[in-house]
């Protein structure tokens, strides 16, 4: 959900704006666009242009090592409370003139990335529809309460990364098995929406200005009932490798670090939290590796891989220990036909050194 | 069949018999003549030369001669229809006389055809109610999962009026029981949108609408007089005469559910008494959705207002400094649990906002409750907050006075501005001591402890008092924070140390990123383990960057703020 030309007017006014952000200085960014705002810029560029792109510019400066996590976590913050100050200040239409209807925007669950949903939230309620947002990290069950009740024409479901994509696909079909139509969005249905076809959703954008295109369209009505369980949409599920990587992570991370002792000789002087940092590096790669099993997709994990790598490099770490990370999961998981050719697939693009834009995005 | 005379057939070949001889010069066999089955001989160009008796007889039935003019058009269709070159030639089927038969031709001498009909009308017919049997019960499953599917009224009434007009009818309205003295009607047509409108109706306008809104039995379809119906029983843009008209209540959990009405336009075949039943069957299934549905949207409302009290409070920028607050409940489906936090703001000159965040003994509603006295009793004794050890006195006494057994444990804080910085006054009653973020990285915990409440009779407290540069954060938590079981090896404790290293990022963030990463990270090394309540608020004096922000939050705000120093 961003755009990567900042059209000519707005770039001075994103560069002073990435500064502010970056810079932690919320009052200075707030005056920053609320001026804009009263200058007349228009609201969807300003929202979509100017605060997301600083927004992914965020992720990009993230990736490539220029500020820390928190520094992120800082100016993400910042540009999320922009974001509700300009929704404030625009002051959209009242209530009884949203007649567009009413639809439920919302992350799906363990997602904390609220910012592409938001923006969202914003460009629909600016177009007249009647949005409830129910933020990050929305349970299922709390979203299938609130289309009881609310009864919207479409849900619009968040997801950013896509090892949020199993979770994204029981909240489908539970959306759907009760009527509702949903409408995918984020990085982590990928970037032509391929997962979110998989995954049976109504309808997928790439951005919030093609999502409100797609809406006022109209999405097909969904007839309940005709939903079919989860595993008749992946039928690759049967093998259980998914199921028993899922089940067995912890163990994975345990035995996989136990080889890492034996096999890297560097382990063996990391601090707690060092051997604790590797824990967690395996631990993403088994979430990721799980994730591609579910949808059958070995790109998913190689591209996951190769960013990793790229992160790495930036960071001026050797890549040698993610190689070793994948070999020793192979050697845990040599039951696993389809895990081991994903796993064979990733190591290739390591070693011919590719590097990929990344999983997910961060606006 | 019904022929009672069962002559072999092949058996003889014979000219004929002397009562009905053979003419047309074609040569078959006498036992056809008497055969149970109606036989027709047709010459190459289709004509019928020649018929048994039992065709005689039959056709005599259907008033046709069938030497006059030609075949049945199915059966002659199939006369013309080239013989295969391989295999035995293609039977037909069609209906003779209201009986339906099927035709298997027999080559004769020159080019003749023998067609031998076999009946079978009961067959026939039996398929047909077996199929219409089908459809209906797939009709009937489809319809119950489309209603049952969803637990909202609207929705519900929807799916009942579009599933009426698909299957039962040309269009569908559903009267709702009246809200005073209006009824909300829902209407469709085939093909067309769901309306929906709420009027001030005369329910005495439709025959049988008002005895079936009390939920008597539905007036036999043939008293009702279509051109009767008023023109806010007929869908907007319904065109031509209506036909014929049934009115059904839709049976619910003691009380009538609504009225379905069902319409036919005049050009349409009138309801037969199987669809009568059908349609009764149909009002059965949709008016149990549609209770059950009214029967959840009652209880959710009752919930929320109940729980309305007891849900955490939206926080924001009062006086001059950020509150930001995250909690999260034990079970993902609830939204209330044992923690709990409030921030009430300062009056008078001092403007001392008292905040508090605290810990019951247990979790889920029953926990809740508890909660909301111990807020509600806390309320009460704003106006004692500057002594917090009178208050948690006062506390501690209103709870080893009630019934409930249940203890607490929480953390009281003073809060207030002055030049630029802020003071805060803590005050722990046995909870987990709050951490503050220095600027320079540094993760301070405050040095403040006593006893918990509603356990002993006498308690004790130390109180602190803490001072926030701009950029500084002071993080009151609970142990569901702390005592999160995960992490990449699965079974360790979040822990203290974690939440430490996590806080010293956390220098110069505003009060509601500091209050997300934290329960993000706790989340994430939950990894969708189960867990404890778990919750967070942050109290941060704001960056001073370069001046006011002359906009606080998404929410309105009635409250002049401070403006900065």
């Amino acid at each position: 959900m961003t755009s990567t030309t900042t059209p000519h007017p707005l770039h001075e006014l994103s560069e002073r704006l990435w500064a502010a952000a970056i810079d932690r200085d919320e009052p200075a960014a707030m005056r920053l666009v609320t001026a804009a705002a009263d200058a007349g810029v228009d609201a969807e560029a300003l929202l979509l242009d100017v605060v997301a792109g600083v927004q992914h510019r965020i992720g990009v400066e993230w990736a490539a090592d220029r500020i820390s996590v928190a520094a992120e976590h800082a100016a993400s913050a910042i540009t999320d409370r922009v974001l509700a100050a300009l929704a404030h200040h625009q002051n959209p239409h009242p209530l009884h003139l949203r007649t567009r209807g009413r639809v439920t925007v919302a992350c799906v669950e363990g997602e904390w990335h609220v910012l592409p949903a938001r923006l969202l939230a914003e460009v629909l309620t600016h177009r007249g529809w009647h949005v409830d947002f129910l933020g990050g990290h929305t349970p299922t069950p709390h979203l299938v309460a609130h289309v009881h009740q609310t009864n919207p024409t479409a849900v619009l479901l968040s997801a950013s990364l896509p090892t949020r994509l199993p979770t994204a696909h029981n909240a489908i079909s539970a959306l759907q098995s009760i009527g509702v139509s949903v409408m995918a969005g984020g990085a982590a249905f990928g970037a032509d929406g391929r997962y979110a076809r998989l995954l049976r959703a109504d309808a997928w954008a790439p951005d919030a200005r093609e999502a409100a295109a797609r809406l006022d369209q109209g999405l097909t009505q969904h007839h309940a009932g005709r939903r079919q369980q989860i595993d008749d949409d992946l039928p690759h599920l049967t093998d259980q490798e998914y199921t028993l990587v899922v089940t067995r992570r912890t163990a994975l991370v345990k035995q996989s670090l136990a080889a890492l002792d034996a096999r890297w000789p560097a382990m063996r002087t990391y601090s707690t939290a060092q051997r604790e940092r590797t824990a967690e590096d395996i631990a993403h790669i088994v979430d990721f590796l799980a994730v591609a099993l579910y949808v059958d997709d070995a790109e998913l994990f190689t591209g996951f891989t190769t960013w990793t790598a790229g992160i790495l490099h930036a960071r001026h770490v050797p890549a040698a220990g993610l190689h070793l990370g994948l070999e020793v999961l192979a050697g845990q998981l040599r039951d696993f036909p389809r895990t081991l050719t994903f796993l064979k697939t990733a190591t290739e693009a390591l070693q011919a050194g590719s590097h990929h834009t990344g999983p997910g995005i961060t606006a | 069949m019904g022929c009672a005379r069962c002559v072999p057939l092949f058996v003889i070949r014979s000219p004929g018999t002397p009562d009905r001889p053979h003419g047309g010069g074609v040569h078959v066999s006498t036992a056809w003549a008497e055969a149970p089955y109606p036989v027709l001989v047709t010459d190459s160009v289709g004509d019928v030369v020649e018929t048994n008796e039992a065709a005689s007889h039959l056709f005599a039935q259907a008033g046709e001669d069938v030497f006059v003019g030609s075949l049945p058009d199915w059966l002659a269709q199939a006369h013309r229809r080239p013989t295969p070159a391989v295999g035995p030639p293609e039977s037909a089927s069609g209906t003779v006389a209201g009986r339906t038969f099927e035709a298997h031709p027999s080559p004769g001498e020159d080019g003749c055809v023998v067609w031998w009909l076999v009946e079978n009308t009961d067959l026939h017919l039996a398929q047909q109610a077996l199929q219409g049997e089908r459809e209906r019960t797939t009709i009937l499953a489809d319809i119950s999962s489309a209603l049952f599917s969803s637990l909202n009224v609207e929705r519900c009434t929807e799916v009942t009026v579009r599933m009426a007009a698909d299957h039962l009818a040309n269009a569908a309205v559903v009267v709702a029981p009246a809200q005073g003295r209006r009824h909300s009607l829902t209407y469709t047509q085939v093909g067309g949108e769901v309306a929906h409108k709420t009027a001030a109706i005369d329910p005495r306008a439709v025959p049988g609408l008002t005895e079936a809104l009390q939920g008597f039995p539905p007036v036999p379809t043939r008293w009702i007089d279509p051109g009767d119906i008023p023109d806010w029983a007929v869908p907007p843009g319904f065109t031509g005469p209506i036909g014929s008209v049934i009115v059904t209540p839709l049976p619910g959990y003691g009380m009538p559910a609504g009225v379905l009405i069902l319409l036919r336009s005049s050009t349409h075949q009138a309801f037969s008494d199987g669809e009568e039943v059908f349609a009764r069957l149909f009002a059965a299934r949709a008016g149990a959705a549609l209770s059950a549905a009214r029967l959840y949207a009652e209880q959710a409302s009752i919930t929320t207002t109940l729980l309305r009290e007891l849900l955490p409070p939206k926080l924001e920028r009062l006086h001059g400094v950020e509150y930001a607050g995250i909690y999260r409940a034990a079970k993902d489906h609830e939204r209330v649990g044992g923690d709990f936090y409030d921030v009430h703001p300062g009056t008078g000159d001092s403007k001392e906002t008292f905040v508090v965040l605290g810990d019951v003994a247990g979790k889920g509603l029953e926990a809740a409750v508890l909660t909301g006295k111990i807020r509600s009793v806390l309320h009460a004794l704003l106006p004692l907050s500057g002594d917090h050890k009178h208050v948690l006195t006062l506390l501690n006494d209103a709870l080893m006075n009630s019934h409930h057994t249940r203890f607490a444990t929480l953390v009281l804080a003073s809060v207030q501005r002055r030049q630029g910085e802020v003071r805060i006054r803590l005050t722990s009653a046995g909870h987990l001591p709050p951490l503050i973020v220095r600027t320079d990285g540094r993760v301070e915990e405050a040095a403040t402890s006593g006893t918990l409440i509603g356990a002993l009779p006498e308690i004790h407290a130390q109180s602190t008092e803490v001072v926030l540069a701009p950029g500084e954060t002071c993080l009151l938590y609970t142990d569901g924070i702390t005592e999160a079981r995960g992490g990449p090896l699965g079974d360790q404790l979040y822990g203290e140390e974690r939440l430490r290293t996590a806080l010293r990022e956390c220098v110069r963030m505003p009060a509601e990123a500091v209050v997300e990463r934290v329960q993000m990270l706790a989340s994430q090394w939950l990894g969708g383990r189960e867990h404890d309540d778990m919750a967070t608020l942050a109290i941060t004096t704001p960056l001073g960057g370069g001046g006011t922000p002359h906009l606080v939050g998404e929410h309105d705000d009635s409250r002049p703020h401070d403006r900065e120093q």
